[in-house]
């Protein structure tokens, strides 16, 4: 069985961008490719297992090219390996292939990144906010968002006393 | 979420005529906590579950990064607030990790007892609170009274009883005391005791397994392709303990004092039993431990320069003053390199892992969670589909769902 590395290579056609620090190895996966990769990865060498989905909005961060990126960890259960991989999109409208119909786990880790980051999963079966309230405005966990301060909590609609 | 947006009626496949629509929760005793599921309901089966979460959402991970990595250790407390010790410990992992720190043996078996601790209260709410929602009372009072030991001995270490913010990067807050040290002995020693009360009002009990027994049964292709993890996992039979396939802590040294519990059933009574094991073998890692604590330091060397000093060594050494200040003034704090690390540890719950992006300074740039509650709450509706509504706090119960964790 070809290792993550190899299959992502012989896959894409070109070395991919690998990145190791403390033992976890990092690869670099264009957006178009991505759902190819992971479905290759799940059925081919057996990482079946997504063990985590997260998004990071890397605006100001040294050296970054690229706004946001959604980080895929995948763990292979018979031998406990570990992959990351990681894939760039930007805006103004940063999308992604749903990956749901690999792995139903999935599909609240892809509704919490659409929630916090706004970007928005394609085939994705039930894609709502899950954390915020539908009525909100704006996307929590992108760096541009302020923290505290007059954020988006004037947008919401306020009751009177006469109208409660 | 608005109910209209659930409403069966915009469903065509289900026939609205016979059907009603129950709010079960958010506040509602068996949720234990702030959840809330809105349930399509055919006389009393389940046609649908549809969970809504979010009411206890306070923006955690958006605080991890305006606070530091220690700063940050308060913040994780509040996350699975029924063993906060081990979220503390998961999160300083993955910073040491990051930061290339190896603490001291001593500092590992201290934070290895007090991850197994927690794991042990954790387990015990669980069962007794599962349990109750089955009308079981006495169990209840049984496990409360072994957590309440639990949180004497970190009260004793940590002077706090239930967020103890214990954890520093590099080290503990201080080092234990013999008279905790003692408390942990009369704990393992009495601990079998009050288990095997629970198992003898539990075990054979027969409302208690035509409660749990088939209900709610996850298969082990069903649990890798949801990503579960932890003791409902492995109640499925998924072998997998990062204590034994990642060992981190003590745990690599103490590996053969204890076993991984598994089961094949994958039902509510499965993960019941699965919790029940994991608890004797929690017992035998302590006491393993317990007897083997390293002397030494707690905290790593001051001069590593990484760990926040003590106050006898703030105020009495040259060294100890400008280490302090160094880690607390906004424009020195932490040297991090441009990197990012994933660190995982297996707390009661399942995988609790932290991933963690830093740009350079003392914050982290991102401080993402892997939080086993909410990945199990997905699981919900799946184990729901064609039960009786009696049956929801049964899995609900099983599933061990804490609110703060799930919403962060």
């Amino acid at each position: 069985m070809p290792t993550a590395v190899e299959y992502c290579s012989s896959l894409l056609g070109s070395p991919v961008p690998i990145s190791e620090f403390k033992g976890n190895i990092r690869l670099v996966i264009p957006a178009e490719k991505i759902y190819a990769v992971l479905s290759g990865l799940k059925s081919s060498v057996g990482y079946d297992m997504l063990c985590d989905l997260a998004g990071i909005d890397y605006l100001n961060y040294p050296e970054a090219t690229d706004r946001y990126a959604v980080l895929y960890s995948l763990t292979n259960t018979s031998t406990g390996e570990r992959v990351f991989l990681k894939t760039f999109v930007n805006d103004p409208e940063p999308e992604l292939p749903s990956v749901v119909a690999l792995w139903e786990g999935a599909n609240w880790m892809e509704r919490e990144v659409f929630d916090m980051f706004g970007i928005t999963f394609t085939g994705h079966p039930d894609l709502r906010r899950i954390l915020m309230p539908d009525a909100f405005v704006g996307h929590p966990l992108r760096k541009d968002y302020p923290l505290r301060g007059y954020g988006e909590r004037h947008n919401f609609p306020t009751l009177t006393r006469a109208e409660s | 979420m608005p109910l209209e947006l659930l409403d069966p009626a915009a469903d065509t496949s289900l026939d609205s005529e016979y059907l009603y629509t129950l709010n079960f929760g958010p506040q509602h005793p068996a949720t234990h906590t702030t959840l809330r599921l809105v349930l399509t309901l055919d006389g009393e089966t389940i046609v649908k579950a549809v969970p809504d979460i979010g009411y206890l959402h306070s923006g955690f991970e958006k605080l991890g990064e305006d606070l530091d990595f220690n700063q940050y250790v308060t913040v994780v407390d509040r996350m699975n607030y029924i063993s906060p010790v081990a979220n503390e410990i998961a999160w300083v992992h993955s910073v040491e990790k990051l930061l290339g720190i190896d603490i001291t043996p001593r500092c590992k078996y201290i934070r290895t007892i007090l991850a197994e601790l927690g794991r042990i209260s954790d387990h015990l709410l669980c069962v007794a609170a599962a349990s109750l929602d089955l009308g079981g009372l006495t169990t209840f009072f049984y496990a409360f009274n072994e957590r309440e030991k639990v949180y004497d001995i970190i009260e004793s270490a940590s002077g706090q009883r239930f967020h103890p913010s214990y954890c520093r990067v590099g080290g503990m807050m201080n080092d234990i005391t013999p008279d905790v040290v003692q408390k942990i002995r009369d704990f393992v020693r009495d601990f079998g005791k009050a288990q095997a009360d629970i198992a003898r009002l539990l075990n054979k009990n027969k409302i208690f397994i035509e409660r749990t027994k088939g209900v709610g049964v996850l298969t082990r292709e069903e649990a890798i392709n949801r990503s579960v993890s932890g003791p409902v996992a492995r109640a499925s039979g998924l072998l997998r303990d990062l204590r034994k396939d990642e060992p981190y802590l003590a745990y690599g040294e103490l590996q053969s004092s204890f076993k991984v519990v598994a089961s094949k059933g994958g039902d509510c009574l499965s993960r019941y039993l699965v919790r029940m094991g994991e608890m004797a073998e929690s017992i035998k890692i302590i006491a393993a431990a317990v007897e083997n604590i390293p002397g030494g330091a707690m905290n790593i060397d001051v001069n590593e320069k990484t760990n926040i000093p003590s106050k006898q060594e703030t105020y009495r050494t040259i060294e100890g003053l400008i280490q302090h200040f160094e880690l607390f003034m906004w424009n020195r704090r932490f040297e991090t390199p441009i990197n990012e690390v994933y660190g995982a540890n297996e707390t009661a719950n399942g995988e609790l892992g932290f991933y963690v992006v830093s740009d350079g300074t003392g914050k982290p740039f991102r401080a993402r969670t892997r939080p086993p509650s909410f990945i199990h709450f997905a699981l919900f509706p799946h184990l729901m589909e064609g039960h009786q509504i009696s049956d929801v706090p049964a899995i609900l119960g099983s599933l061990n769902i804490i609110a703060a964790e799930l919403d962060r």
